[in-house]
């Protein structure tokens, strides 16, 4: 049986209803499914997805940007949910390092997602019912998998750059590794090629926090009418922390008390940075799912780009014709510089096109997706070098 | 663009063109510009400072951080056809394990550097009695990154125990003007030196 777009809207969330009333979607997988790293082969599955600007004449301009853990398709426009702007406005845009002018600009939510492709939000086309924790855990790879499915299926035969933060990161290693003669330059800015003991950690105390939550209901809680709100909100501020620098929470906040002239002598949140990361918590659960929450953050702890290969992540990217051009920024703790020069070590071992530039910055993790000039000025020149050796002309 | 160091055009010219090259302390990365656009060399960077590298970066240059000692030995054998070290092998910690690096990783390596038994050099130390200070060496004894200086006759004389072919010795006088004399005037009289080695 072949599901129907409309089938598989019935399973959804507000959310994802109205995500996936602002940008385009396929149905893959119908006739040849999606075979998963688990074992499991997937299909029919939705692709939700956003473009920008136009594909050219020789369909050589196509710029894929892979989004991190909880960010989605809407990367320079108003967010459909949120009501705030574009989470990359700040490269994305006319004028901008990204121009849609320039180039054709595809951003697709990833497998396991929660933004309109298919994740435990949608409907098990054997049961009809939602997959919750039945649907099968995703991979990085297994997300790569199907965006290079939903090329074919626009009939993008490579892509001038894949570029992507964080997991987004990884996406773009992944693709590097397993596409590369789709990936003419690949960008992996503050990433790393495997998820390291402490970052699993980090992401273990959100999914304990989601999971210890009553209102889970074992992942059936939409069946339940409820929410795992305090778990999925706590989930969200520890990892909060791990995307800031220690130096970026104590200048935005210091010691400073929220709403008050003195210690309250409680558990309220007497301060500021308690009550900004409540916030932060409370925010995200009306735009996150919770077990969308749980499979994503295991695709990345089950990163490890040189396990798949032998155990040497040089073997990764052997013969590879593309051009890499990797960002690290000095304060982020999560994906320290170190481990983009693990990348650089490996592409160096098999001679591939490197360059890498670590970006002062006092902002932690999150640096990749604010304003940081330095970035946008090496980006911009890497991407101008690589166009011109590409033949990409300055209007499509 | 065009104009680039006398030293480094030399370098440029040693290099045949559609080959693959990688300059160890490419500085501003202005060789490998050269080389780029007007060679059509495959030509990487690596750059000790990391403002230098992004500099590289925003002009549309390939390059990481990285510095000889240390990094060279991360590549494949062969995987250039060039390997060139400009005014950066005195301050190497191991010249001579970085030279067998070089033409490990290097079908060839070019290598520039300061002669230290240059006549202005010697007469500095001899009459002077102190360090000295030239255009090629402008630094104080205590911040000079400099620490393994040789003379032209040095550097002959490590390719000869290491076994190395000179393929191309050239000797510039003060004007960075290629001079063409015996060894042993060329040894006083050359400010500097660039030589084209492959594995003997």
């Amino acid at each position: 049986m072949e599901a129907t777009t409309d089938t598989v809207l019935d399973g959804l969330a507000d959310a994802e209803r109205k995500a996936l009333a602002r940008c385009r979607h396929a149905v893959l997988g119908a006739r040849r499914p999606l075979r998963l790293d688990c074992g499991v082969d997937l299909g029919p599955y939705r692709v939700a997805y956003q473009t920008y600007g136009s594909l050219n004449a020789d369909r050589s301009n196509a710029v894929l940007i892979c989004h991190a853990l909880t960010l989605d398709q809407f990367v320079a426009e108003q967010h459909p949910v949120t009501g705030k702007e574009g989470w990359w406005d700040s490269l994305v845009g006319p004028g901008k390092v990204l121009d849609p002018a320039r180039y054709f600009i595809i951003c697709i939510n990833v497998l396991g997602g929660c933004m309109g492709t298919t994740g435990p939000l949608a409907l098990d086309p054997a049961t009809g019912r939602p997959w919750n924790l039945r649907f099968p855990v995703v991979t990085v790879a297994d997300m790569v998998r199907a965006q290079a499915e939903l090329l074919d299926h626009l009939g993008i035969p490579d892509l001038f750059c894949v570029i992507g933060g964080s997991m987004g990161g990884m996406q773009v290693l992944e693709w590097a590794a397993s596409y590369p003669r789709r990936v003419f330059t690949a960008v992996p800015i503050a990433c790393a090629a495997r998820h390291s003991a402490q970052n699993i950690a980090f992401h273990e105390v959100g999914r304990q926090a989601i999971m210890a939550d009553p209102e889970w209901k074992s992942g059936d809680y939409r069946q339940h009418g409820t929410v795992p709100a305090r778990g999925l909100s706590v989930a969200r501020m520890t990892a909060h922390i791990t995307y800031l620098s220690e130096q970026a929470l104590q200048r935005k906040f210091g010691r400073a008390l929220q709403d008050r002239d003195a210690l309250g002598f409680g558990f309220d949140a007497d301060f500021q940075v308690e009550s900004y990361l409540r916030h932060q918590g409370s925010t995200f659960v009306e735009r996150f799912d919770a077990n969308s929450y749980l499979y994503i953050t295991r695709a990345m702890d089950y990163f490890d780009l040189a396990s798949a290969h032998g155990g040497v992540l040089a073997n990764a990217f052997k013969g590879s014709p593309t051009r890499f051009c990797l960002f690290s920024f000095t304060s982020d703790w999560l994906f320290p510089t170190r481990e983009s020069r693990e990348i650089v070590h490996a592409l160096n071992a098999v001679a591939a096109n490197v360059s890498f530039v670590e970006i002062d910055s006092d902002k932690g993790h999150d640096a990749f997706l604010l304003d940081e000039p330095e970035m946008f000025r090496t980006l911009a020149g890497f991407l101008k070098g690589a166009a011109t050796v590409r033949g990409l002309k300055d209007t499509p | 663009m065009n104009a680039i160091r006398v030293d480094l055009q030399l370098i440029a010219d040693m290099v045949e063109p559609a080959t693959r090259a990688l300059d160890v302390g490419c500085g501003d990365g202005s060789l490998l510009a050269y080389l780029v656009n007007f060679k059509r060399v495959d030509a990487r960077g690596m750059e000790l400072s990391q403002a230098g590298v992004n500099a590289c970066v925003a002009n549309g240059l390939s390059v990481i951080q990285g510095d000889a000692d240390a990094d060279l030995r991360d590549y494949p054998d062969d995987a250039f056809d060039y390997v060139i070290l400009s005014q950066t092998l005195q301050a190497t910690r191991e010249p001579r394990e970085v030279l067998r690096q070089m033409l490990r990783v290097g079908k060839r390596a070019i290598v520039s550097f300061p002669n230290f038994a240059h006549w202005h050099v010697r007469l500095r130390l001899v009459f002077g009695g102190r360090m000295p200070e030239t255009p090629s060496l402008p630094y104080k004894w205590y911040d000079t990154p400099n620490i393994h200086l040789c003379s032209i006759d040095d550097f002959r004389g490590l390719c000869r125990d290491m076994g190395l072919a000179i393929e191309r010795a050239i000797v510039l006088d003060r004007n960075s003007t290629p001079i063409n004399l015996p060894p042993l005037l060329a040894n006083l009289l050359g400010e500097q030196a660039v030589f084209m080695l492959r594995r003997g």
